[in-house]
């Protein structure tokens, strides 16, 4: 590991265009500091500024929820509110980590976490994620995990979490503060795709603090988190889905899908999603709408499987959510 | 390149309040526990949040200690497997694991005793799993124990016995109507 200072903060004006790298759970930076991926100068720890409560919010109603940066994986996981109302995120916070991972790692943190491809990780490789400008080597090399949506030529890498997948499919925003003020960026934009700058990962700009997220009220939909992954617990997704569906008098009349594992971020299509409305919850409504989402999908050799991968895994999630037998509707 | 500074700080350590000078805010939770304050049950495995073996406990939940700079944790309660139980006074789990076999070459084991506390607390209180069916109320099941320790490997894969210590420990700990 690279030296670095290290300061404590006291509140969140003191990380807000602080100069430093801040550091939340440290479940993810540290470990990329000890392979010097990455070698801030300066750490600011932001343990110690509060944004670690989970409240009402809300126009009015107060139905929806403002969760601070600082609230731990493991109690936004297990919030009586968050349970009941929002199981759909309380599923894909749990299917991420390990136990003693939750305990640390943050809200605004989890955000935040960067990719797991091996050429990112391996400094002997190229990556223009780590080190701009060197070329990729996912392109042609052990790709199995890599993106099959929104890619470039220039990096093929996949955001790796799960709780952002759940925030996007429940159309959450993420409250940020900067020296100009605060900006409310909806989860679902908060990611980038690579283009040529795959070295950013979202649209937070340096001296800004994210503060909290925040869930709108539930849609009355039932929420599916399905995860596909080479083990049963404590793997990366292969590829998941984040699923809200709303079905009344035998149609559905909303639909909120988002997949994880499959792109630079939280994958969100609402013109697929749309093809749902209207429709009988069958085979035939969620092929089409697995075919919608996936149309532009490409693989890069290893990770074709994760084309019909993600194809099943959407309609398997349409099909939890729905109560819908595929095996004999489809 | 930042200039060297000293960095005191006041760790609670199973009941024992211990001052640290850093002069180096690299050192692990864990590198501190073991090389300054002599405390070397907590195990380096993977060093980095793979394999369970430094797990702690830090104000009453269980964390990687590999993957934690020891000054970000100044003021912190911390309990190690020796705050647990000692020879003769063995904690209800270090009991278990010897009554079950829980282990082969013993180094994830106080990592496994120390995540399994912590778990049997979070199931006490309620938590979900993903394996819960019911994410309101979640019930003791061995698919619970293997879940809720997927963050602690064991290369010799005591797992049946790990599991069936821990559950022994979680099913007299169970109120009696829970436990028939």
């Amino acid at each position: 590991m690279r030296a670095f200072a290290y300061a404590r903060a006291a509140t969140p004006s003191d990380a807000i265009g602080a100069d430093g790298r801040l550091i939340a759970g440290g479940t993810n930076l540290l470990d990329l500091m000890k392979l010097e991926i990455e070698t801030p100068d300066r750490l600011i720890d932001v343990n110690h500024i509060g944004l670690d409560e989970i409240a009402p919010d809300g126009d009015g109603n107060g139905d929806g929820l403002r969760i601070g940066a600082m609230v731990r994986n493991a109690d936004l996981a297990a919030d009586d509110r968050v349970r009941r109302d929002w199981p759909l995120l309380s599923r894909a916070l749990l299917a991420g980590a390990s136990g003693q991972i939750r305990n640390r790692a943050t809200t605004g943190g989890n955000l935040m976490q960067r990719t797991r491809c091996p050429y990112f990780y391996d400094l002997a490789a190229a990556c223009n994620k780590r080190d701009p400008g060197t070329g990729c080597d996912a392109l042609a090399g052990r790709n199995r995990n890599h993106a099959i949506l929104g890619a470039s030529d220039h990096c093929i890498a996949t955001y790796p979490g799960d709780m952002a997948v759940a925030l996007a499919a429940l159309d959450a925003v993420v409250e940020i503060e900067g020296a100009a003020g605060t900006r409310r960026v909806p989860v679902a934009a908060f990611h980038r795709l690579p283009g040529d700058t795959p070295q950013r990962d979202t649209v937070l700009e340096p001296g800004e603090l994210i503060r909290a997220v925040t869930l709108p009220a539930p849609t009355g939909g039932r929420q599916v988190y399905r995860k596909v992954r080479d083990r049963r617990s404590y793997a990366f997704a292969l590829v998941s889905v984040a699923a809200d569906v709303t079905v009344a008098d035998g149609a559905i009349t909303r639909a909120a899908l988002a997949l994880g594992g499959v792109a630079h971020r939280p994958w969100r299509d609402p013109d697929a999603d749309a093809l749902l409305v209207g429709r009988a919850p069958d085979g035939a409504a969620f092929a089409a709408v697995a075919d919608a989402i996936l149309r532009g999908a490409r693989g890069h050799g290893d990770n074709d499987f994760k084309i019909p991968l993600a194809r099943r895994t959407l309609i398997a999630a349409l099909a939890e959510a729905t109560g819908t037998d595929v095996r004999t509707a489809a | 390149m930042p200039a060297p500074t000293d960095h005191p700080i006041t760790l609670t350590v199973n009941g024992t309040v211990e001052t640290l000078v850093l002069a180096d805010p690299r050192v692990s939770l864990l590198d501190a526990l073991r090389q300054r304050l002599g405390l070397t049950g907590t195990k380096k495995g993977c060093d980095h949040g793979q394999c369970g073996a430094c797990t702690v406990i830090v104000n009453g939940r269980r964390i990687n200690s590999c993957l934690s700079l020891a000054v970000m944790h100044d003021g912190d309660a911390i309990t190690t497997i020796e705050g647990l139980g000692a020879p003769g006074a063995l904690a209800p789990l270090q009991a278990a694991f010897l009554h079950h076999d829980g282990f082969q070459c013993g180094y994830c084991t106080p990592g496994q005793i120390m995540s399994a506390t912590a778990m049997l607390e979070e199931l006490r209180a309620g938590w979900p799993s993903v394996v819960s069916d019911d994410l309101t109320a979640p019930a003791l099941s061995d698919d619970e124990i293997r879940e809720r320790m997927s963050g602690n490997l064991c290369r010799c894969a005591a797992y049946p016995n790990i599991v069936a210590a821990i559950r022994a420990v979680a099913d007299a700990a169970a109120p009696a109507e829970d436990a028939a």
